[in-house]
């Protein structure tokens, strides 16, 4: 199995050299510190930035550069920055590469929940909606189990959608999954992972 | 005309009414108009429907509002880390209409440049879809959403010249401009108010036509996350 960074490591492999990325709250936050080398990528900040750094140093932070997380950055020297509607007008413009995401639940047809817990976790779907319907390619990286060991890779999903048919590929602890037409591919295992395993941990359709 | 007011107080005075419609902009609690939140509490105007991406935090910038119970509706995208207004709306006491992050700043920037109604893939086939017009455009299906048109825009922007053109900082520009844009009258707060003819002209973020009113003050800007780095040795 993957622990998060190791998710993370292997979320960092889908980026091709010069695109333009953005990067969910969560394991995806962690994907920067593995991109490999001779790649590089701009990652956007959907609050209205386009190549943010990171952290800053202690003392250095500035109340006025934060990122959709509202965690404190920085710069780096290609950035540049606007408003928020010209911020969704590059999401749903399609002007945005790949989205790497984290999900609640996601379904074998690629519908994807992260936004809403009903009656329990409101949270608000913040950007996530646009992304999912704008950006070219979405990959949610996400556990396979919610803590009762039950999947979170779904036939249908149960909780209120983010997006119908968003997905493009899934990164669990378990391994990698491509959304194909019928159900959910095996494109890689885990370490220490066997395809009965991943298998029996998934409630989608895996097709051969 | 005079834009230039010498308080939060003086620059809202026969602007507010209870049932209001107010676009405030800031994202988190960056680049939020701080100084007219505050007045809009010493106000005590009431039964007020805020579009604004997040409420603030519990007892900081948009929260302030909650605490005293003045705000009816909010149209937002994101309410976590915020527990008075998650107890108000799983309560039922606030109303709260979901919009995705992009709709709402398209929505602002929409009202503000006099188009009732857009267009949107954004939320096909979710929750946010429900009861809007679907239409297919070359075989993709989108759903329209409506422009904003508020009562009063309130913002936050770094510096502004005396006639309003404003320059924003970093990411505090945010929602600011689609949301000073939006309102019928515009009340901006900055930093730095510097003679007219003192900004480059070719810098301007907004143009001083969208603002209307125009105070200086002293801003907390509070940091929601901290997040730092250690120096290498």
């Amino acid at each position: 199995m993957w622990d998060r960074n190791q998710m993370a490591a292997r979320a960092a492999k889908e980026l091709k050299d010069g695109t333009y990325v953005n990067l969910g709250i969560g394991i995806p936050t962690l994907v920067p510190n593995f991109i490999p080398e001779g790649v590089t990528v701009t990652l956007q900040s959907e609050n209205g930035m386009l190549g943010m750094g990171p952290f800053p140093y202690e003392g250095d932070e500035d109340p006025d550069l934060i990122n959709a997380g509202k965690q404190t950055i920085t710069e780096v020297p290609n950035t540049a920055y606007f408003d928020s509607a010209t911020s969704f007008g590059m999401i749903r413009g399609g002007k945005i590469a790949m989205a790497i995401l984290g999900a609640m639940e996601v379904s074998e047809n690629g519908d994807l929940a992260n936004w809403m817990i009903p009656g329990k976790l409101v949270k608000g779907m913040g950007g996530a909606m646009d992304l999912v319907a704008g950006v070219k390619r979405v990959v949610v990286v996400m556990d396979h189990a919610n803590k009762h060991g039950e999947s979170k890779v779904l036939k249908e999903c149960t909780l209120p959608l983010t997006g119908k048919g968003v997905v493009d590929r899934i990164i669990s602890n378990m391994g990698v999954m491509d959304v194909v037409p019928g159900g959910l591919k095996i494109v890689e295992l885990a370490d220490g992972v066997t395809e009965a395993e991943l298998r029996a941990a998934t409630e989608a359709t895996i097709v051969d | 005309m005079k834009k230039v007011y010498g308080s939060a107080k003086e620059a809202l005075d026969g602007l507010l009414f209870d049932g209001m419609f107010i676009a405030a902009g800031g994202f988190g609690l960056c680049g939020i108009p701080e100084l007219l939140i505050d007045a809009l509490v010493d106000s005590g105007v009431k039964d007020l429907t805020i579009a604004s991406n997040n409420c603030g935090v519990d007892g900081f910038g948009l929260g302030k509002l909650l605490d005293t119970k003045q705000i009816k509706k909010m149209m937002s995208s994101y309410v976590g880390e915020n527990a008075e207004f998650m107890r108000q709306y799983l309560s039922g006491e606030l109303e709260l209409e979901f919009n995705p992050q992009g709709t709402l700043a398209e929505r602002m920037r929409a009202g503000g440049h006099g188009i009732p109604g857009f267009y949107t893939k954004t939320g096909v086939g979710t929750v946010i879809a429900e009861g809007k017009e679907h239409k297919d455009f070359n075989g993709e299906t989108f759903i329209l959403e409506r422009g904003i048109f508020a009562d009063v825009s309130i913002v936050k922007a770094w510096k502004a010249d005396e006639s309003g053109n404003a320059i924003f900082r970093k990411t505090a520009r945010n929602f600011n401009p689609p949301a000073a844009m939006c309102g019928k009258v515009c009340v901006m707060e900055v930093e730095e108010i510097v003679p007219v003819g003192s900004l480059d002209p070719d810098a301007i973020h907004l143009p001083g036509i969208y603002v209307h009113r125009l105070i200086k003050g002293e801003h907390e800007k509070r940091i929601e996350q901290r997040t730092v780095r250690k120096r290498e040795a």
